[in-house]
């Protein structure tokens, strides 16, 4: 369980999160949905410690993150820009992280079977593509086998068939009952993955919980119609 | 332990760079030089100091401030490990200084032991110089990495004011010195005199490479008021205490600044 409470955080003079109040259940998938520059990114980073937040705290487990580091254990975290040492070979990047992790047992070698990642690992980062990155991200996000997994725009630069391939993978890490947050701008994709739903505006949040409920009270049948006749509202 | 991780993974990166291998080289370049030109005397010691005094908070500044620029990708795959922001930094700090102070080391210490001035001069100058260069090393590479991360959005900032500072310590505080002198000389200006010197950490350096030498036509007014106040022992003490602060403060401010950092 992921509580976050009476969350702020500007960036000089601009409110980012503006009094955020959240419960992230546990065994769950939840998606965060929103416009550009809404503050999706911001929470996520939040979570991870990345960004410290001007007020309010975020609890797992019941427990403050506030300056704390070993909670990250529990978190596998795939990022919506994927940046490496550039000069370091994927193999290397996957021994160096493990290192760090003191980690013993992972499942790394079936999720770059899974990705067709085998060719990829002995060259240098800089050397590959978007859409490898990602993948590479995925499989550090996932490889320790974490309780919570997040995932920031995963899809976004993934080909149509790797893109089904990490659904699928996802689908699978759900059903091994691990709490799965993710953004996305492809609604699809939520319906496809998530329970939850979060849908924050300008850094308040608008909307936060079941995903059925949110269509049948907008009465649509889809859920990006509910989404987009909440933003026009959101917009009038 | 997590932290000799990360420097394991840093050094063989820097090292694989070539940058810091080519370092090493100037060093020894300009080290064989002063030897074949200058004897293995006390004066090759001293010239090979006084270049090390100009080089050494350059580049330590520079690459820095540049090399937090550099890793920054390094960082934020780091910091979303569970890994402790402190021993992060720590190893970002060790991950850049030990490889420099060693190429120094290295570089400076070849010539020495080849030429055999390691045996003909006295071993506690040659011992001085080397914990100098190293400790500027850690001094500079330290100031650069707070400038770094004072103007961590702002490269252009950060390694402008790197390169301000350096001019400033190194060419224009010696200068302004003198100015104050030869305005001011009419009054007793030691002791304020005495002040400046310890607020520059290039002018403490030399200072103390002065009062080892003891060479008081060279030592400056600076040196002389040093020698005249503390005598050798002391003065050098004096100098190494001072030396010490200033590797400690930015340092520890810019350990401050890291731990308050959104990435």
């Amino acid at each position: 369980m992921i509580s976050i409470k009476g969350l702020r955080k500007k960036f000089g003079p601009l409110t980012v999160l503006d009094n955020i109040d959240l419960e992230i259940p546990s065994g769950q998938a939840t998606g965060i949905v929103g416009p550009n520059g809404s503050g999706k990114t911001t929470v996520i980073k939040t979570l991870l410690g990345l960004v410290k937040p001007n007020a309010g705290d975020i609890f797992i487990d019941g427990e403050s993150i506030q300056d704390q580091w070993d909670y990250r254990g529990k978190i596998g975290y795939m990022p919506q820009i994927a940046r490496y040492p550039e000069n370091m070979t994927v193999d290397e990047l996957f021994k160096f992280i493990r290192e760090v992790r003191n980690a013993r047992k992972t499942n790394e070698k079936e999720l770059i079977r899974h990705f067709g990642l085998e060719s990829e690992l002995q060259k240098r980062m800089r050397t590959l593509s978007g859409g490898t990155r990602q993948k590479v991200g995925a499989v550090l996000a996932m490889m320790f086998e974490p309780e919570i997994l997040i995932f920031d725009e995963p899809t976004a630069g993934l080909d149509p068939h790797s893109s089904v391939q990490f659904k699928r993978l996802v689908h699978s890490e759900k059903k091994e009952g691990k709490t799965i947050l993710l953004t996305t701008h492809i609604m699809s994709e939520i319906e496809e993955l998530a329970d939850y739903l979060i849908f924050i505006v300008e850094g308040k949040i608008r909307y936060h919980g079941p995903m059925r409920e949110l269509i049948e009270k907008q009465k649509e049948q889809r859920l990006e119609g509910a989404v987009a006749k909440m933003m026009e509202e959101e917009a009038a | 332990m997590k932290t000799l991780t990360i420097l394991k993974y840093q050094w063989k990166d820097l090292f694989r760079g070539k940058w810091v291998i080519g370092y090493g080289f100037i060093y020894l370049l300009i080290a064989d030089a002063m030897i074949r030109f200058g004897g293995t005397g006390p004066k090759a010691i001293l010239s090979i100091s006084n270049i090390m005094l100009l080089l050494i908070p350059l580049v330590g500044m520079i690459y820095g401030a540049l090399y937090l620029y550099q890793s920054r990708e390094f960082t934020e795959l780091l910091l979303a490990q569970p890994l402790n922001r402190t021993t992060l930094f720590w190893g970002l700090f060790g991950g850049l200084a030990f490889p420099l102070a060693l190429a120094f080391t290295i570089g400076i210490g070849l010539p020495l032991v080849y030429t055999g001035m390691i045996v003909t001069t006295s071993i506690n100058s040659i011992l001085l110089i080397l914990l100098l260069g190293n400790l500027l090393t850690l001094l500079f590479t330290g100031l650069g990495f707070w400038l770094g991360l004072k103007f961590f959005e702002d490269r252009i900032k950060g390694l402008g004011f790197a390169l301000v500072s350096w001019l400033f310590l190194a060419v224009i505080y010696d200068g302004l010195v003198l100015l104050a002198i030869f305005l001011l000389g009419d009054y007793p200006i030691e002791e304020p005199m005495l002040a400046m010197a310890m607020l520059n950490p290039i002018d403490l350096a030399r200072i103390t490479v002065l009062l080892e030498f003891d060479i008081s036509a060279l030592m400056g007014y600076t040196g002389a008021v040093f020698n005249r106040f503390f005598g050798s022992m002391l003065g050098v003490g004096v100098a190494g205490a001072c030396l010490m602060l200033w590797l400690a403060i930015p340092l520890w401010r810019g350990n401050r600044l890291f731990l308050k950092k959104d990435f």
